[in-house]
């Protein structure tokens, strides 16, 4: 059904999103913990590249279908 | 509200009361203030009403108790007045008897008088029956006398009967009776000759018997008086004496015997006698032709009999008054012999009376005496002789004239039964002679009456023969011309039979060619028919299968219907066409139902409505909010109808979908899948789904109705018009 897959993306942008904002906190959290003496900048930066990597996901799997491919072709004039 | 009513009503009602009651007292006391004046006028006029209605009632009673008629028109017409009259006048009087029991009296009392009539009539006759000089003959009379009084009787009665209706009885009528009177003739005169030779044969008997019987006492007094002579004649030794005297004494009985049984026997013939010529008189009473001669012979037998008895019973007689004399004689003698023995035993006491043994026992004196006695009476005797013949001239007269005395008698008596025989034997000779002249007379009648049958039965033939040759030719001449007529009839019957029989027939021929065409186009119609019938069957079942779509699940595929459809319409070139003109998915998949795609645009419409700014140039994160936060800001009307023609702002997807919200509403999917077909951009990618199922559904229905439509052309088309 094309109306799901809307909202398919959109459930895959908010699971997407969750993972990568957890993920981002967590390796943001350990990198505060482990490098940066818990500070809270990395866990900010980790959270916010999270949540950016899940947005940039998300848009591009909504544009997906605008998007053109292209492909080189090479062809010889014999 | 019906309480203030009621109240008011109340009121007013109170109101009226009073005012009326208020009104009376005034009128009364204004009355009691003239009632002096008035009293005596209303006195009068109280009289003089009480008057007239007394006088009314006491009419009316009066009137009612003369005219009943009168009474009972009030008593009807004024309920209690019949109260009134039964007290004043009594009972009213009972209804008149009517006439009806009259004609039933009648009636009976003309019965009655009938009976009388008739017992009348018997009776004159019983008494004639009973003035009868034979009272022995009555017993036998009046069996036979009323078999023939009553069928006059009868006869007389029913003459009675008819006299009113003198009718002359039919001839049937007259031969029946006739029959009937030769019937009962005839067993009158069965039962007469039955009677007579009954009593004939039993007289003969009896007077055989009698006859015998005289005879035998006849020679029974012979007998005895030829002993008695020979008793007499003293000759005989004296012990042969007491054995004739024994066989006198025997004969002497056997008379007296003979003779009883003769009378007995007499008196028993002369009572049959008696009988038998009863009999013959009733019979000649019934006065039956043909039982004359019978008659007849009955009279001649009874008048021999009676004769052959009168001259056995004079013998009887004769015999008799000789053996008186015979008697007297040896009374005479006995008396003789009784007084000297008489005398001799007063002579000689001390002999005993039997003077057989005198002859041993008497001594001198006895013998002496005797002897004397025996003198003195013959000189007594003597003495007696000579006045005996000087007395004997004297008494030979008397005796003579005593003989012809007795004489004359005899001969009266002879004569006068001689004078009878004879009458008798005239009589009969008569009547014989009488009978043989009637015979005579009814054969010459006879043939006199044949002849003329005979010279009526001539001409009757005559008469016939020429009728029949006359009635002859005229049945011919009708036979033969009615056998023309029947002829030509016959023949033009047969000819218009066969006319119209080719007529007929050629209709006949004709109608049948016209049937066996029509059948034939009937059959192909029919064939047509089915066909057509087959092909809406199957169209039916395949409409049929688009219903089986559930809400959210498409039907059953379409496949088998259609190859069903296909089958059936294998000749025709329109179905198959449309039959393959059905898209692939809805034959292996089915398609959605209406319903189904309503219910999924709305979702579209959502979804639609929020990615209405996304297209391949606007397609980021921040669109998409942009987007969605237009959609909820947008303010418009879900369902607006579509304009006849599109201009371009009308592609707007707002627009749009709210023209597509009202067509399905209003179940055009086809003009809802159009405009949805508007969209563009992400809304459109969005929509592309249900588009492509609305656009099969549109599609596979387009073509089933055109199938159905077919099929009911089709199907009109082979109807054929009742």
């Amino acid at each position: 059904m094309s109306e799901k897959e809307l909202g398919q993306k959109w459930d895959r942008c908010l699971a997407d999103c969750a993972v990568k904002f957890g993920t981002g906190l967590g390796l943001g959290i350990v990198f505060s913990v482990v490098f940066f003496k818990r500070r809270t900048w990395p866990i900010v930066f980790g959270t916010g590249l999270g949540l950016g990597m899940a947005y940039s996901n998300c848009q591009n799997d909504l544009r997906s279908r605008y998007v053109l491919h292209s492909k080189y072709f090479s062809f010889e004039q014999k | 509200m019906l309480r203030v009513c009621w109240k008011g009503a109340h009121a007013a009602a109170r109101q009226c009361v009073c005012g009326k009651v208020k009104a009376h007292p005034l009128q009364l006391c204004r009355r009691y203030s003239t009632a002096g004046d008035s009293g005596s006028t209303a006195g009068k006029i109280v009289a003089a009403s009480l008057l007239t209605v007394g006088g009314g009632l006491g009419g009316t009673i009066l009137y009612a108790k003369w005219d009943p008629k009168f009474r009972a028109n009030v008593e009807k017409s004024v309920p209690y007045s019949d109260q009134l009259f039964e007290m004043a006048l009594g009972p009213p009087p009972p209804p008149l008897v009517t006439l009806q029991k009259k004609p039933g009296k009648i009636e009976p009392l003309q019965i009655s008088s009938l009976s009388e009539a008739s017992k009348e009539s018997k009776q004159p006759k019983a008494k004639a029956k009973k003035s009868d000089p034979a009272p022995v003959e009555a017993p036998a009379a009046v069996e036979e006398a009323p078999a023939p009084t009553p069928q006059t009787l009868k006869d007389e009665e029913c003459k009675d009967h008819h006299e009113p209706v003198l009718k002359e009885r039919p001839a049937e009528e007259v031969t029946a009776r006739l029959a009937q009177q030769d019937k009962a003739e005839q067993d009158a005169l069965a039962a007469l000759t039955a009677g007579l030779e009954e009593s004939l044969g039993s007289t003969a008997k009896t007077t055989l018997q009698a006859i015998g019987a005289q005879e035998a006492a006849l020679t029974a007094i012979a007998a005895h008086t030829n002993k008695l002579k020979e008793a007499m004649d003293s000759q005989t030794p004296p012990d042969e004496k007491s054995s004739q005297w024994k066989a006198l004494n025997e004969a002497l009985s056997e008379r007296t015997r003979a003779m009883e049984e003769a009378e007995e026997a007499l008196l028993k013939a002369k009572g049959e006698l008696e009988n038998l010529s009863g009999v013959i008189n009733s019979s000649k009473q019934s006065k039956i032709n043909t039982a004359r001669p019978q008659i007849l012979a009955a009279e001649e037998n009874l008048h021999s009999m009676i004769v052959d008895l009168d001259k056995v019973v004079t013998k009887v007689q004769t015999a008799q008054t000789e053996a008186k004399i015979v008697s007297q004689y040896s009374e005479l003698v006995n008396e003789a012999k009784a007084q000297f023995q008489q005398e001799l035993a007063n002579i000689t006491p001390e002999i005993q009376a039997n003077w057989k043994r005198l002859s041993g026992k008497l001594s001198a004196d006895d013998l002496n005496s005797l002897i004397a006695h025996a003198h003195r009476r013959i000189d007594q005797l003597n003495r007696e002789l000579a006045e005996q013949r000087v007395r004997e001239q004297i008494h030979i007269e008397v005796a003579l004239e005593q003989q012809k005395l007795e004489d004359q008698k005899a001969l009266e008596r002879a004569v006068v039964s001689a004078l009878e025989h004879s009458r008798e034997d005239m009589r009969l000779e008569q009547e014989k002679k009488a009978q043989e002249v009637r015979e005579v007379m009814e054969a010459e009648m006879r043939t006199q009456l044949r002849r003329q049958a005979a010279a009526h039965t001539d001409h009757l033939r005559d008469v016939l023969k020429v009728q029949e040759q006359e009635l002859r030719e005229e049945a011919q001449e009708i036979l033969n011309s009615k056998m023309m007529e029947q002829e030509t009839h016959y023949r033009r019957l047969t000819q218009e039979q066969l006319d119209t029989f080719t007529l007929d027939m050629n209709a006949a021929y004709a109608r049948l060619k016209g049937i066996e065409e029509a059948i034939d186009s009937h059959v192909i119609a029919e064939e047509e028919a089915r066909k057509a019938h087959q092909l809406w069957l199957s169209v039916e079942a395949l409409n049929y299968t688009l219903k089986s779509a559930g809400a959210d699940f498409p039907t059953e595929p379409l496949e088998g219907a259609v190859g069903v459809i296909k089958e059936n319409c294998a000749g025709n070139e329109f179905a198959q066409a449309l039959a393959t003109a059905i898209p692939e998915e809805s034959l292996s998949r089915g398609i959605y139902s209406e319903a189904s795609l309503r219910a999924r645009f709305f979702d579209i419409r959502r979804l639609a409505r929020r990615v209405a700014l996304i297209d391949e140039t606007r397609n980021s994160l921040y669109q998409y909010f942009l987007s969605y936060l237009q959609s909820v800001l947008l303010f418009e009307r879900e369902q607006v109808a579509p304009p006849a023609k599109l201009a371009p702002e009308d592609l707007d997807t707002f627009k749009l979908l709210a023209y597509a919200n009202y067509s399905i509403e209003r179940g055009d999917l086809e003009l809802a899948a159009k405009f949805v077909n508007q969209l563009r951009g992400e809304s459109q990618r969005v929509a592309q789904d249900w588009l492509k199922e609305a656009r099969l559904t549109l599609e596979t229905k387009q073509v089933i109705s055109l199938l159905s439509a077919y099929a009911n052309a089709v199907g009109l088309g082979t109807t054929q018009a009742p």
